[in-house]
């Protein structure tokens, strides 16, 4: 390749919309069941069919989760709103419209921390989802063309979270869909799965030369389904527009897809006249109206929040930012700690082992805190041993912390009927160790002259020797008092 | 309603572009003398409507709905669920438990 010339440096501007399905029993505007993996169109009825003559009724749960999650991001809560028409024709929307919030949503102006900047948030809305298309036909009778319709998620309730365009960068793209992911799990509002689509991003992207205050053309980013895949979308579109900007060429505003395998974005047909919606109020729908009483009995129901914790957590645990924001990413999680804590654990030795073995074997067993069979209670006793030396910390790892996960066993019962009592008297310790010390005259040599790493390897012997339970400590000083 | 309203005024409140726009969003196709056809009705209902706006409204909320209530909800409680062969019924077409349509995109 020739040497290019001094090329602009871009600032990239980032905004984000995500969707997230609310948690509710039923659609947003009939009674049908909101349940994923029923055989197709068994979870329908004539409202969310959009069949002639029906009227949606709106669902209460999904109000009050709308205005909780506005709450817990510092949104003013629209009191006086309404819903709107949104058209358009595609199969997956069986009315030709969808009933969704347009110049009053629900909640407005609020915010997000990411690390120590803040991200606006515009709005949250209200929406029914659509169907799902199933492309049959090509792949399954050759030449056929047509698409298998399932309306069961049509009519799920969703929000959607629009930030302003305050991102600066792919990773800050990505921490604050985490955030709000974590935020959406707290309230306990949304599943928060961008795999299975439960949460799902849409992502804005321009460029603009640095130091430049105009915004440039700006393109959406549709299909990003895993938070790896936000940061590898808005790089590889960075890298695509800035190689269109430096050759001289324009942006064009469109949806383009992101391809998982390719790790790039594809243009989906730009449909130039399709975003003419032609939003009315929705005739079917009467307004809402939302009391100060409501706002606060939902207010009382938020808990506490990541953010709060972070700031808690250092000053009631003395751990670390690392530590911290680890535990408090989940609210089942930061739970447990605080209950292990309660129970009279210390908090950073509790800390490190949620984030060390226990973590790792949730991983390993694919499932989470809350699936596992051992207490906060149970934690907290193992712990007390190991500090009172009943137990030595890799035995606890190897031999205990397992079986208790796995089965909800007591430590002691284990430690009893696996005899894994840890040896703290000297009498059998001093006994081992003068055998080793007999048996590896060249290393007490050179341990004398002063090489203390050998020191770790007679400590390995003799725990070797008794099977892993002498106190660690005991040994460390009797072999110091037998050198000298 | 056609004394009201010189041919003029009636024509310009809507053009023969923004009907075949209208058209499209729609997924109509249209003649070119139902475009003519169009555009004249269009405007002259258009400028029969437009005499609302001769009503001050200044300060005045828009009204949204004509029925004077607000707040109807619902609680979140599944009730009568459908059989599926009953919703796939007046369906034109129909496989594997699936709405059949004709294929979209690529």
């Amino acid at each position: 390749m020739a040497v290019s010339p001094p090329q602009t440096k871009y600032e990239v501007v980032i905004g984000l919309e995500v969707h997230a399905q609310l948690k509710t029993k039923t659609k947003i505007f009939c009674s049908c069941p909101v349940d994923f993996g029923s055989e197709p169109n068994t979870n329908v009825c004539p409202v969310c069919l959009g069949m002639p003559g029906v009227l949606p009724v709106l669902n209460k749960q999904v109000v009050a989760y709308a205005i909780k999650m506005g709450l817990a991001i510092g949104c003013e809560i629209t009191k006086h709103c309404k819903f709107d028409r949104k058209q358009y024709f595609y199969p997956d929307l069986p009315k030709n419209y969808q009933i969704s919030q347009y110049d009053q949503p629900i909640c407005k102006n609020g915010f997000l921390m990411v690390e120590d900047k803040k991200i606006r948030i515009q709005r949250i809305h209200m929406e029914e989802d659509a169907g799902k298309l199933v492309h049959a036909g090509a792949d399954r009778l050759h030449g056929s063309e047509y698409s298998l319709v399932d309306y069961n998620r049509t009519g799920t309730p969703l929000i959607e979270i629009v930030s302003e365009p305050d991102i600066r960068s792919a990773e800050e793209a990505r921490d604050y869909a985490m955030i709000l992911r974590s935020i959406l799990r707290y309230l306990d509002v949304c599943d928060g799965n961008l795999e299975e689509g439960s949460m799902r991003c849409d992502v804005n992207i321009s460029l603009r030369p640095e130091g430049t205050e105009t915004y440039g053309t700006r393109t959406e980013i549709k299909n990003v389904n895993s938070f790896r895949s936000v940061t590898r979308a808005v790089e590889s579109e960075i890298e695509r527009q800035t190689e269109i900007l430096n050759s001289g060429g324009r942006i064009i505003q469109e949806t383009r897809l992101f391809d998982e395998a390719t790790g790039t974005t594809v243009s989906m047909r730009s449909k130039e006249e399709a975003h003419d919606y032609r939003y009315f109020p929705e005739p079917d729908l009467v307004p809402l109206e939302i009391s100060n009483k409501w706002i606060e009995e939902i207010r009382e129901t938020i808990p506490e929040l990541p953010n709060q914790k972070k700031i808690r957590y250092p000053k009631d645990y003395g751990l670390s930012l690392d530590d911290i924001k680890v535990l408090t990413e989940d609210r089942n999680m930061a739970e447990y700690y605080e209950a292990v804590v309660r129970m009279g654990a210390i908090p950073k030795k509790a800390a490190n082992w949620l984030i060390g073995p226990i973590t790792a074997y949730l991983k390993e067993h694919k499932t989470d805190i809350i699936g596992c069979c051992m207490t906060p209670t149970q934690l907290a006793d193992l712990l007390g041993f190991i500090e009172k030396g009943l137990v030595n910390d890799n035995t606890a790892k190897t031999e205990i912390i397992g079986e208790m996960l796995s089965k909800g066993t007591d430590a002691e019962e284990i430690i009893k009927e696996k005899g894994l009592a840890q040896v703290s008297d000297e009498g059998p310790i001093r006994q081992a160790v003068k055998e080793i010390l007999d048996a590896n005259p060249g290393q007490v040599k050179e341990l004398k002259e002063g090489k203390e790493k050998v020191k770790g390897f007679f400590v390995g012997q003799t725990m070797k020797k008794m099977g892993g339970k002498a106190n660690p400590a005991i040994v460390n000083k009797i072999i110091d008092e037998l050198i000298k | 309603m056609g004394g009201l309203y010189s041919n003029a005024t009636i024509y310009s409140m809507i053009t023969k572009q923004q009907v075949e726009h209208v058209a499209k969003l729609a997924m109509l196709s249209l003649s070119e003398e139902e475009k003519e056809l169009y555009t004249k009705q269009l405007s002259s209902i258009l400028a029969y409507i437009d005499q609302l706006n001769e009503v001050k409204t200044d300060g005045i909320e828009p009204m949204t709905q004509p029925i004077p209530t607000v707040n109807v909800m619902r609680e979140d409680i599944v009730k009568k669920q459908y059989d599926r062969q009953e919703m796939l019924k007046n369906s034109p077409h129909e496989e594997y438990g699936f709405f059949r349509v004709p294929k979209i995109g690529e």
